[in-house]
């Protein structure tokens, strides 16, 4: 018994990572950030605005919140369905009492099915990021690039039509990616995306088209994570945003402004058990003298 | 394959010899970081994906990517507020790949024991050469790096061939006499450290490292809030702090900086130190000071010891 002998090979074992996308950096050695006002920490809360279709192919894999059972899966896709009817408008709500300037990323096909619902986030002047084309359209390893190209382009043209909107910033449908998504975001005029979660600043990415930002956009910290597959109780989602919302403006003192992204479901916390949570959350952080809440684009271009 | 691989004797958690640590202390306590590489397309293992999802990966080596840009300086700041030295379980590569961190450790004293090359290249399915080889590389590329002679191995990602405590101790023998290669994390059996049986006979311990106290355990597996696992981490310390009276006993926390680093996991983590650090009888200290301490003052009388209590007609014989 033995394996092959490349098993015991390193050809990337040197100085830095093991791939050309990004240099190797410890944030506590790179330069201070300032934010406007003398601010310590920048608050982006962007919300996932997702279309879950019932007939799912879940190809390569099912994504998280998407169908489970035997088609037609009702359930879910009606419980999906709730987040952009009900969910979403107590979020607006929110937002507004606690002058949360959020962003929204939302599936293209979303946006196409319900203009109601672009025409009111455009209304409010919040900034739109590209979530692919739907929840069942994922950007994966092994993937034919022309076809991913296709996806990509589709997705962000039909956006900026729709919208009027630029669309600097991507998310990946379950944050997932092809090794050409980054290359292919870029060609298509994408600025920054936020699907690597390795840092909790942003950070130069290397593509074939330029270099795209990545920003960072915690999973450890999104609603679905702790909630759904934690299962953690919405009292513990309050204290684990309070912890990280405190320890950030602690560490920012000394080590220049810090960034506390939260990425929310309405599907999720806009149930009518959880919604108080989220008011909870934002009323925490909105009532700290060093939060400053600002969207994506508006925090990197202080950066 | 065995039903038992026979590593350790049966010896109940009761009479045992009296274990006092040093200055009298009852608890030794120790904080092993695991600072790990991951590789992004690692070559494929027969018996082991490195992956859920097909290459690029991103969800799974972008979080351990962030240990080492973010969470490492976060950890070995709060270690240090706390006067604890970490006892470092290195992916040995991370020497080559992020000297910054292992020149930081080194100069605050830290230990740095054996995890392997990558935590993405496991032991299974290799010949005992090739087992002997890796383990090789890790300990001289250590001591390459460090100047330290690697005492002790946790084995990558947990991989384990049957031989893999014999490799570990020979090799570091070979390599650095009685000062390297005698304690192994590797083993969950007890509360207290244990002698091993090795083929080579030599004076081998196990060190409690605790799979439960482990961050990675309690938050990717067990999925326990962050604030529950700082009282987990209490209530472990203050049991063993109280059996510690009668015989001298061992808390490990394993930590990983891509887990408990995370902004709304320190607090609990630090809540935890604070609380444990607090208590005067606790000897604050390192796997391999734990190790040399009862190898040098209680290896013999434990083996005695336990040999005493063997059922004399030799068991079951399974």
């Amino acid at each position: 018994m033995s394996l092959e002998k490349e098993y015991l090979q390193y050809p990337l074992r040197r100085y830095g990572m093991d791939h050309d996308r990004y240099e190797w950096s410890q944030l506590g050695e790179r330069p201070k950030v300032q934010w406007p006002n003398n601010k310590k920490l920048a608050l982006w809360v962007n919300v996932s605005l997702q279309f879950f279709p019932l007939n799912q192919k879940g190809i390569p894999f099912k994504v998280p919140g998407g169908m489970t059972m035997p088609y037609p899966d009702l359930r879910h896709f009606s419980l999906r369905d709730y987040g952009n009817r009900v969910g979403i408008y107590r979020f607006l709500k929110a937002f507004d009492r606690f002058g949360i300037q959020p962003t929204f990323a939302m599936n293209t096909v979303l946006a196409k099915r319900n203009p109601y619902l672009l025409n009111t986030i455009c209304e409010r002047g919040s900034e739109i990021l590209c979530h692919g084309w739907d929840m069942d359209s994922l950007h994966y390893g092994g993937q034919d690039e022309a076809v991913e190209a296709d996806l990509v382009k589709k997705s962000l043209d039909d956006l900026r039509e729709l919208s009027g909107q630029e669309i600097a910033g991507w998310i990946s449908p379950a944050r997932n990616e092809s090794e050409n998504t980054p290359d292919l975001l870029a060609a298509n005029g994408v600025k920054y995306f936020c699907d690597w979660v390795n840092d909790d600043m942003p950070y130069p990415f290397h593509t074939a088209h330029g270099d795209l930002t990545a920003m960072p956009l915690s999973n450890e910290l999104e609603d679905r994570f702790i909630l759904m597959n934690n299962l953690h109780s919405e009292d513990s989602y309050v204290e684990q945003i309070q912890d990280a919302c405190d320890f950030l403006l602690a560490e920012a003192e000394h080590s220049g402004g810090r960034i506390l992204a939260l990425n929310i479901h309405p599907w999720l916390l806009g149930q009518p058990h959880r919604i108080a949570k989220l008011e909870a959350v934002l009323d925490y952080l909105s009532s700290q003298d060093g939060v400053w809440s600002a969207g994506a684009s508006e925090i990197l271009s202080h950066c | 394959m065995k039903a038992d691989p026979r590593f350790y004797d049966y010896w109940p958690y009761e009479n045992r010899p009296k274990i006092v640590w040093p200055n009298g202390a009852k608890l030794a306590f120790w904080v092993a970081p695991n600072i790990e590489f991951y590789e992004l397309n690692p070559p494929p293992n027969p018996q082991r994906a490195a992956w859920p999802q097909p290459y690029p990966a991103l969800p799974g080596y972008s979080i351990r990517d962030y240990g080492n840009r973010v969470g490492h300086q976060r950890q070995m700041a709060l270690l240090e507020k706390y006067g604890i030295r970490g006892s470092i379980s290195l992916s040995t590569a991370l020497c080559d790949h992020h000297p910054e961190i292992i020149s930081a450790c080194k100069e605050r004293d830290w230990e740095f024991f054996s995890h392997g090359i990558y935590n993405t290249r496991y032991t299974y399915g290799m010949s005992e050469a090739q087992e002997r080889e890796m383990i090789r590389d890790s300990m001289t590329s250590i001591y390459k790096h460090t100047g330290q002679k690697c005492a002790g191995y946790l084995a990558p990602a947990l991989s384990h061939s049957e031989l893999t405590l014999d490799l570990f101790a020979e090799v570091g023998t070979e390599l650095f006499g009685d000062d390297g290669g005698f304690y192994t994390c590797d083993l969950f059996h007890d509360d207290q450290p244990t002698p091993i049986h090795l083929r080579s006979e030599k004076p081998f311990v196990s060190i409690p490292y605790s799979l439960e106290m482990n961050d990675t355990i309690a938050y990717a597996v067990n999925k326990v809030e962050p604030r529950r696992y700082g009282q987990m981490m209490r209530d472990n310390f203050d049991r063993l702090y109280q059996e510690g009276e009668e015989s001298g006993t061992v808390m490990c926390i394993p930590t990983h900086n891509y887990q408990v680093s995370c902004p709304h996991r320190l607090k609990a983590f630090e809540e935890s130190l604070e609380y444990i650090t607090g208590h005067s009888d606790v000897w604050v200290t390192t796997g391999r000071e734990i190790a040399e301490y009862y190898r040098e003052h209680y290896y013999q009388t434990s083996k005695a010891d336990i040999a005493a209590r063997q059922p004399k007609a030799g068991g079951t014989g399974l």
